[in-house]
């Protein structure tokens, strides 16, 4: 299981380190935080030992939450009741799901929700093969809609955990986080892309440095290759594919934002620096794995025996795939270039300013987002108000309120819509008709007595022809009737036919010659009086 | 210099507040309305009398000009005026005040990336481009910017949704949800925004361009109406609430990390 994974991670050079810089880091915009009235609980002054404790804590109580959903799944799965859900691990296609999903997620979109499905299927379908293929697909469509978390209007997870404040007070607050996210691709499809929390319960790299990570990722692989364990191999190389996507994912939204606006970008130093850095890892990164690729192509070719060729050959494949995102990412870099020429061209010839206008997005938007909801209502409020424009209260014109009048109304049948004829199909005739049954009654109520099978046989042939094969057909449905049926359907009688091994002699019929009485259903005792 | 206002001048400048409130009429299409622009322009004492007419009705004339034509916006209380109870209407009680909050991000949010710049917001001649993408994109931009800025902050305290930061309440609403029928949904920030701009497209500050829908050009009805009134009034109340950074010549609209972000210094 996962949950071992996120723990390792809380000792790493990167977490200490922003721990560090925290103090300093913070008062700024403690003091920020300050500004609004409302907000005064959580102001901070100073760093304590109890505070440091409290962090560590609050980091694995989230670390712990990210976990939950999955274990929840296991714990909701035996109140399906369209499935013997007790037959699927539902955690582990949980976890099938998001890792389909982070290696479908590539720079324009996310993965297909049905194509998610289709490779999961396989997974859901080891679990219990005997299954129709449909519960397997549903098994799967219901684990992904859980990880989004259909229901819910956020569709996310929250998890209240307990902090303490300077002062010592106990407060609830409040961690919302994802696993899988829909988004909007360009087109305007729906995909699927796991979120960071995903990707780190996942991977368990909660919040690590991409790139060090990825580098000791592959050290680590070359060295399991070096010394032919080729399982692990994979495993390491299928985390440095992770890894590669998680630093894709955070480049894919700079670069976003850069293609947004450049306007106000450093374009002397930093977007330059910021381009030549991730050209510098790509190209080392693609150096290192054409390497690897090539040393365990060779280890692919040499090996003789299968298992170990296989194990290879798979390798090959991951790391193959980690190289194509890397090409990929340096694509985009170079088109981030192109762009930055032509934003700059359009704005260096868009004139000079006219007159003092308001920053819209630095002095009204930027500020409104980091006040809090209630605060922010007025000015948002203030701001639509203003720049909605003006409504034109409806008034009826007079060729209008001549149209309406005269617009014949709706016909409306008071009867409502016409009664559809009903197609019938032809009622299958019952064999044996009222009357018969009626005389049938007659010669099966013998008053008190047991009476042969033979005997009743005979009166029904005198009376009619069909008669005798009603009688015969009930006299063999009394067979062991059971009285609590009887009683449960509150007959005052009840027929009883036995066999005592009497071979019944008729032209008609066969068997035995049962023996045929009736006998009185005693409600409460539940004792069958036999005349 | 003063000249006797004539009855038919009254009912000329009505004529001309009469137009304003079509929001897709504009002078260049209608040489009467074009006519009226240009005497407003010319004669004082015609838009002296076009303000009345406009002031009598609850409306404040903003600007009028050749491309934008008569530009009006309602006073508070007039019968013109458009409340956010009205355009919010469709939400649901418990999220009430997060969403008419969100709807409220959503219009600032399209205005501030129609006119990335104050040059913009002042330059008569530029044309913003918006789309529902780009909206969303920007203010999930600047959410994540935000996010960052606070890294370490704690969590919202979870019995008092209100004081919860505004940027958590978009960042955690889904950008789109897929549908049965195919459409956005509309609790959704995508949605939200893209009824901001069809509503903004509806009542002509907003034109479709391309075939395919979803992008914008601004009017220049739009640019006035941002610059001359909604902007001044937000700044206001930010003013108010002690909210406000010191504005930078260049617009604060940055890459994340290209080390913009600075805090706005209150």
């Amino acid at each position: 299981m996962v949950s071992g994974f996120p723990w390792r991670r809380t000792s790493c050079p990167e977490r200490s380190c922003s721990e560090v810089r925290r103090p300093g880091h913070r008062s700024p915009t403690a003091a920020a935080e300050a500004g609004p009235p409302v907000e005064c609980r959580s102001v901070v002054s100073d760093g304590g030992a109890l505070r440091a404790v409290d962090e560590g804590v609050t980091r694995r109580l989230k670390a712990l939450a990210c976990t939950a959903p999955l274990h929840d799944l296991d714990a909701r799965k035996t109140r399906l009741d369209w499935v013997d859900a007790t037959r699927y691990q539902m955690a582990e296609i949980a976890l099938q799901a998001i890792d389909q999903v982070t290696l479908a997620m590539d720079f324009d979109h996310g993965a297909d929700q049905a194509q998610v499905v289709k490779r999961l299927r396989p997974f859901v379908a080891a679990q219990v093969p005997r299954a129709p293929a449909g519960e397997h697909e549903r098994v799967a469509q219901w684990v992904i809609e859980n990880l989004i978390n259909v229901g819910s209007l956020d569709r996310g997870f929250q998890v209240d955990y307990g902090t303490f404040t300077e002062d010592g007070h106990y407060v609830r607050r409040r961690f919302d986080f994802k696993l899988l996210v829909e988004v909007a691709a360009p087109d305007g499809e729906v995909y699927l892309r796991a979120s960071d929390e995903a990707i780190n319960v996942l991977v368990g790299a909660l919040d690590t440095d991409v790139e060090s990570a990825q580098v000791a990722a592959e050290v680590k692989l070359e060295n399991l290759i070096a010394r032919g364990r080729l399982g692990d191999a994979r495993l390491a190389a299928e985390q440095a594919r992770y890894r590669t996507v998680q630093y894709a994912e955070a480049l894919r939204q700079k670069l976003d934002a850069t293609r947004r606006d450049v306007r106000s970008v450093d374009w002397l130093a930093a977007v330059p620096e910021l381009l030549d850095e991730a050209l510098t890892h790509i190209e080392s990164r693609y150096r290192a794995e054409t390497a690897i690729l090539a040393n365990i192509a060779d280890a692919r070719d040499e090996a003789t025996e299968p298992g170990r060729r296989r194990q290879a050959a798979e390798l090959v494949d991951v790391v193959g795939d980690c190289i194509q995102r890397h090409t990929q990412l340096q694509a985009r870099l170079q088109e981030a270039g192109a762009t930055f020429r032509a934003e700059q061209d359009r704005q260096q010839f868009s004139g000079r300013p006219k007159r003092a206008a308001i920053d819209v997005f630095g002095q009204l938007l930027r500020p409104c987002l980091a006040l809090d909801t209630a605060t922010a209502t007025g000015p948002t409020a203030a701001f639509f108000g203003a720049g909605a424009g003006v409504r034109v209260p409806s008034v009826p014109s007079l060729t209008g309120l001549v149209e309406t009048l005269l617009t014949p109304p709706v016909e409306r049948d008071p009867l409502g819509e016409p009664v559809v004829e009903p197609d019938l199909a032809p009622v299958t005739v019952e064999r044996f008709g009222a009357d018969l049954w009626k005389q049938s009654a007659g010669l099966l109520d013998p008053e008190g007595r047991a009476r042969r099978l033979s005997e009743l046989l005979a009166e029904a042939r005198e009376i009619d022809p069909e008669l005798p094969t009603l009688v015969a057909l009930r006299v063999v449905h009394a067979v062991g009737s059971s009285v609590g049926t009887a009683r449960n359907q509150g007959d005052p009688t009840l027929l009883l036919a036995i066999d005592d091994g009497t071979v019944l002699r008729d032209p008609e019929f066969g068997g035995s010659d049962l023996l045929v009485t009736t006998a009185g259903v005693l409600a409460e005792l539940g004792v069958e009086e036999v005349a | 210099m003063t000249r006797e206002i004539q009855p038919q001048d009254v009912e000329s400048a009505a004529r001309l507040v009469a137009h304003g409130m079509r929001p897709k009429a504009l002078p260049s299409r209608d040489a009467g309305y074009a006519e009226l622009v240009r005497r407003y322009r010319d004669d004082d004492g015609f838009a002296d009398t076009v303000q009345r007419v406009a002031a009598g009705l609850g409306l404040v004339v903003l600007a009028v000009g050749p491309q934008s034509g008569i530009v009006l916006a309602a006073v508070e209380e007039s019968v013109f005026e458009i409340r956010m109870d009205e355009y919010a209407r469709r939400t649901v009680l418990q999220n009430r005040q997060t969403d008419k909050m969100l709807h409220g991000l959503a219009h600032l949010a399209a205005a501030a990336l129609a006119f990335p710049r104050p040059d913009d917001l002042g330059d008569d001649s530029y044309v913003g481009r918006v789309s529902v993408d780009q909206v969303d994109g920007a203010v999930r931009e600047a959410c994540r910017a935000l996010e960052e800025r606070t890294a370490g902050e704690a969590d919202p305290l979870s019995d008092a949704p209100q004081l919860e930061a505004a940027w958590r309440a978009w960042l955690r609403r889904p950008e789109a949800t897929a549908t049965k029928d195919g459409r956005a949904g509309e609790a959704t920030t995508r949605g939200i925004v893209g009824k901001a701009l069809r509503f903004l497209a509806d009542q002509g500050f907003l034109v479709a361009v391309g075939a395919e829908g979803g992008v914008y050009r601004t009017t220049p009805r739009y640019q006035v109406q941002v610059r001359e009134l909604a902007a001044q009034r937000a700044f206001d109340e930010l003013l108010q609430l002690g909210a406000l950074p010191v504005a930078t010549a260049g617009g604060a609209l940055r890459a994340p990390n290209a080390q913009g972000l600075e805090a706005p210094d209150v």
